[in-house]
């Protein structure tokens, strides 16, 4: 019972980060939240009883796809911005 | 003339798939009709046979160690073409893009931190058929390691050169040992080493072999990637 409850937070926390990740405008804490989501996924893979893929989620989910998020955010911009969109893409291109 | 062919091709392919489908038993304790349930004799084999305590690498390594060797080839042709695409670009610059201000703290916590963790990885992956890990697990979080120093320290470096040997060494240490299976009169990728006593280091017979060349191989791309992601010369306006 108590791994029942225990499970369904997790899943309402995973929720949770995954809509934050969507609606947050600044990447940054975006990418934050998908490492969270992650994090809190090895956990639920632990609990399952999968302790081998929760090692892999989260040595590669939590550390390295976070960390090459990051790298590329400071490669370029940070802030979401749908107004000149087009015109970024157009200058990228070139 | 051109719609009617594809409209014939796409008909043999959904008829071939769909019979694929339509052979396997879902709910049925044969997954495919008319053979013995696989996984009963892939678990009794593990303990008997292979003497590997963990079932998953005895999975992932022996019965379908070709796929692991399908996964790493997969792993190195997207480090290849990552380093080709970004390579113009390193070339021209030849320093670090991505620069992260680190305190001291920062700095001289991480190399009090960079050998445990590669103790770590190393352990994950040499035990990788007793314990929960392997190489993939390994090798990424050795990855990890390098990662720390290359974030903490602005003028680390990791050579090229050296990455490509120990990626390659292993790469070939693991398609090696399975053309040694050959050899000694089997199949590709055969147990033809003692397979010793359960729960041992040494037991599993070419299992921690092909997990430690994995474990080299996966941690060596994986910096590499890092690496090369780094040096990448872009618009620094974040």
């Amino acid at each position: 019972m108590i791994y029942f409850i225990l499970i369904c937070i997790l899943f309402l926390l995973m929720i949770g980060a995954s809509v934050y990740a969507i609606i947050q405008k600044d990447l940054l804490y975006a990418v934050m939240a998908t490492g969270i989501i992650s994090l809190i996924l090895s956990i639920l893979y632990y609990l399952l009883q999968a302790p081998d893929v929760a090692l892999t989620e989260a040595a590669i989910g939590v550390a390295l796809t976070t960390i090459i998020f990051v790298i590329t955010i400071r490669n370029t911009v940070r802030m979401e911005d749908e107004s000149d969109k087009k015109e970024k893409f157009k200058s990228a291109v070139k | 003339m051109k719609k009617v062919l594809v409209i014939l091709l796409l008909a043999v392919l959904g008829y071939y798939t769909a019979a694929t489908f339509f052979d396997i038993g879902f709910g049925q304790p044969h997954f495919i009709k008319g053979l013995e349930p696989v996984k009963d004799i892939y678990l009794a084999q593990t303990v008997k046979t292979l003497k590997v305590s963990n079932a998953v690498t005895s999975i992932v390594v022996n019965f379908r160690g070709f796929d692991t060797l399908g996964e790493v080839t997969v792993l190195f042709l997207a480090v290849t073409v990552l380093g080709s695409v970004l390579y113009k670009k390193r070339h021209e610059v030849g320093e670090r893009s991505v620069l992260f201000s680190a305190s001291s703290i920062v700095t001289s916590g991480s190399k009090l931190l960079f050998p445990a963790i590669i103790l770590l990885g190393a352990y994950v992956f040499i035990h990788g058929h007793l314990s929960p890990g392997g190489g993939f697990q390994g090798g990424v979080i050795i990855a990890t390691g390098f990662l720390l120093m290359l974030l903490s320290y602005e003028n680390y470096s990791v050579s090229h050169t050296a990455l490509s040997v120990v990626e390659s060494l292993a790469g070939i240490t693991f398609a090696g040992v399975g053309l040694l299976g050959f050899l000694h009169g089997g199949t590709f990728l055969q147990n033809f080493l003692p397979t010793g006593v359960l729960n041992n280091l040494f037991s599993g017979g070419i299992i921690p072999i092909i997990y430690i060349a994995v474990g080299f191989k996966v941690g060596a791309e994986l910096t590499g990637v890092i690496y090369t992601v780094l040096h990448e010369k872009g618009q620094s306006n974040g």
